[in-house]
């Protein structure tokens, strides 16, 4: 479309876009050196970063100027991190910088991150070669500077936090030429020690990126993967991360999480200690309830298999036959009274007595009360008993007491 | 071991394993018994040796022929460094 025109605003938009979808212009270190400073007076940063071939319009926005430790200085060799920008109005492009730092840095942190790459691909850092940390160690090792900060930190966090662990300081230099050395040699000691020891921190206290250098260093990296004992790292502050980071078992922030991280909280402690206490207690009289209820399951199995228990059964068992003794005998009885009511009714029909309903009489002898058969038997005078079917009466035998048989057919 | 001389990390370690041990039950009243009280014991030497610590500092010491001894640390100094800057 070599005919189309565009407005000066649309080309630069167009411009503006280019640079800011550009992955490199977005986040790159720029080398140069400092002219022109000016701070606005809203604190905001102007200046220029020239080489002996270009110039580069730079700003710093004053939120970020607060975060630096170094500030661009005129004539000054420094290293400018930022994004590339439009200014549209004036038609000029810009660094917008967010971090600086003095020139040549960038060459110790190329040797970091080859080194750290080194030792990673060797397996140094792997997560596999990383050992816990006792919960609760009897003894720590400290590899750091007997006078700065970081020893007092720790000391002051560990008394603080556990003040039942045992402490050894292998003092050592923790900067500059000799502190590599002597931090391996520190580490050597405390691994020799003659006391066992759970864990060791090796710690500095915040620095810059050339103070922090020796726990960068290959030899002490390889110490502390070497080391026996776990190691607790804590250099410098939050953001800094060294090679002997990497290499320790537990990286902490700060001198301070260090101490931290190396030891429990006796608060904690002992309010574990109490809920155990408590957990115990509630333990034990759960027990003994349930003890004394299986007792009292017990005591009643116990009864029904005493001889108490049988003798109450059995006499239960004899009450039992005697009801159904009595019972059967009862039935029994009234079996027999109604045979003999039976027999009574068949007996009356033999009866004398109703023989006696057909008008004879039953004469008896007053005296012996025998049966008078023959006539033989009475004489006269004798006194009799005539019995007839209703009653009967007394008589005497008269003079001429003869008395046929035949009469008595009559 | 007796709880006189235990320290705090072996009583601490075994009142945890006892603990343990009588919440997986399975044990008679007399065993119980013995590990309640034995327990109770263990949390006093914990609770006696936690009222008692003082953290002990020493320094590794260089020795003529090559080793190195431990003395006491005097964190005195450090008082007077206290406002020195990191190092």
């Amino acid at each position: 479309m070599p005919d189309f025109v565009y407005t000066v605003t649309e080309i630069t938009t167009y411009i503006k876009g280019l640079i800011q979808e550009d992955l490199l212009l977005q986040d790159v270190w720029v080398a140069g050196e400092v002219s022109n400073v000016r701070r606005s007076p809203a604190g905001h940063y102007y200046f220029t970063l020239k080489d002996a071939g270009a110039t580069l319009s730079c700003v710093m926005w004053r939120s970020l100027a607060a975060y630096q430790t170094t500030l661009p200085e005129n004539g000054q060799a420094i290293e400018a991190r930022g994004a590339f920008s439009v200014y549209e109005p004036r038609g000029e492009y810009q660094l917008t910088v967010r971090e600086v730092r003095p020139a040549g840095i960038g060459r110790l942190y190329q040797a970091f991150a080859a080194l750290k790459a080194r030792l990673t691909a060797e397996g140094l850092f792997a997560e596999e070669r990383k050992r816990p940390l006792p919960a609760r160690p009897r003894r720590l090792g400290l590899v750091t500077s007997p006078t700065g900060a970081a020893v007092r930190d720790i000391l002051r966090v560990l008394r603080h936090r556990y003040p039942l662990v045992d402490v050894i300081l292998a003092p050592t230099l923790v900067q500059g030429e000799e502190a590599p050395a002597q931090i391996v040699a520190a580490i050597a000691a405390l691994n020799a020690w003659h006391e066992p020891i759970d864990a060791i921190i090796v710690a500095r206290g915040g620095g810059s990126l050339e103070e922090l250098w020796a726990f960068n260093d290959e030899r002490v990296a390889r110490a502390i993967a070497a080391s026996r004992i776990p190691v607790i790292s804590g250099v410098g502050h939050e953001t800094d991360f060294t090679i002997a980071d990497f290499a320790a078992d537990y990286r902490a922030p700060t001198p301070t999480g260090a101490a931290t991280a190396a030891v429990p909280d006796v608060r904690q402690l002992r309010a574990q200690i109490a809920g155990w206490k408590e957990e115990l207690s509630a333990w034990m009289q759960g027990q003994l309830a349930q003890r004394r209820a299986a007792l009292k399951n017990e005591r009643r199995a116990l009864w029904r298999a005493s001889p108490a228990g049988r003798i109450a059964r059995a006499r239960q068992q004899v009450d039992d036959l005697a009801r159904r003794a009595v019972s059967a005998l009862q039935h029994r009885l009234a079996l027999w009274r109604e045979r003999v009511a039976a027999r009574r009714a068949q007996l009356s029909g033999l009866s004398p007595l109703a023989v006696l309903e057909r008008g004879y009489a039953l004469v008896q002898r007053a005296d012996t009360g025998s049966i008078v058969r023959r006539a033989a038997q009475v004489r006269p005078g004798d006194a009799i008993r005539v019995r007839v079917a209703e009653g009967g009466f007394g008589a005497v035998v008269a003079a001429d007491g003869s008395t046929s048989p035949s009469d008595l057919s009559d | 071991m007796g709880l006189e001389e235990m320290d705090f990390e072996t009583a601490f370690a075994e009142l945890e394993a006892t603990v343990r041990k009588l919440e997986a039950g399975d044990l008679s009243l007399e065993e119980s018994l013995t590990l309640f009280e034995r327990g109770m014991a263990l949390a006093q030497v914990c609770e006696s040796l936690l009222d008692q610590a003082d953290l002990r500092v020493r320094q590794l010491v260089a020795t003529p022929d090559g080793g190195y001894q431990a003395e006491p640390f005097s964190e005195s100094n450090l008082g007077i460094s206290a406002d020195a800057p990191d190092a």
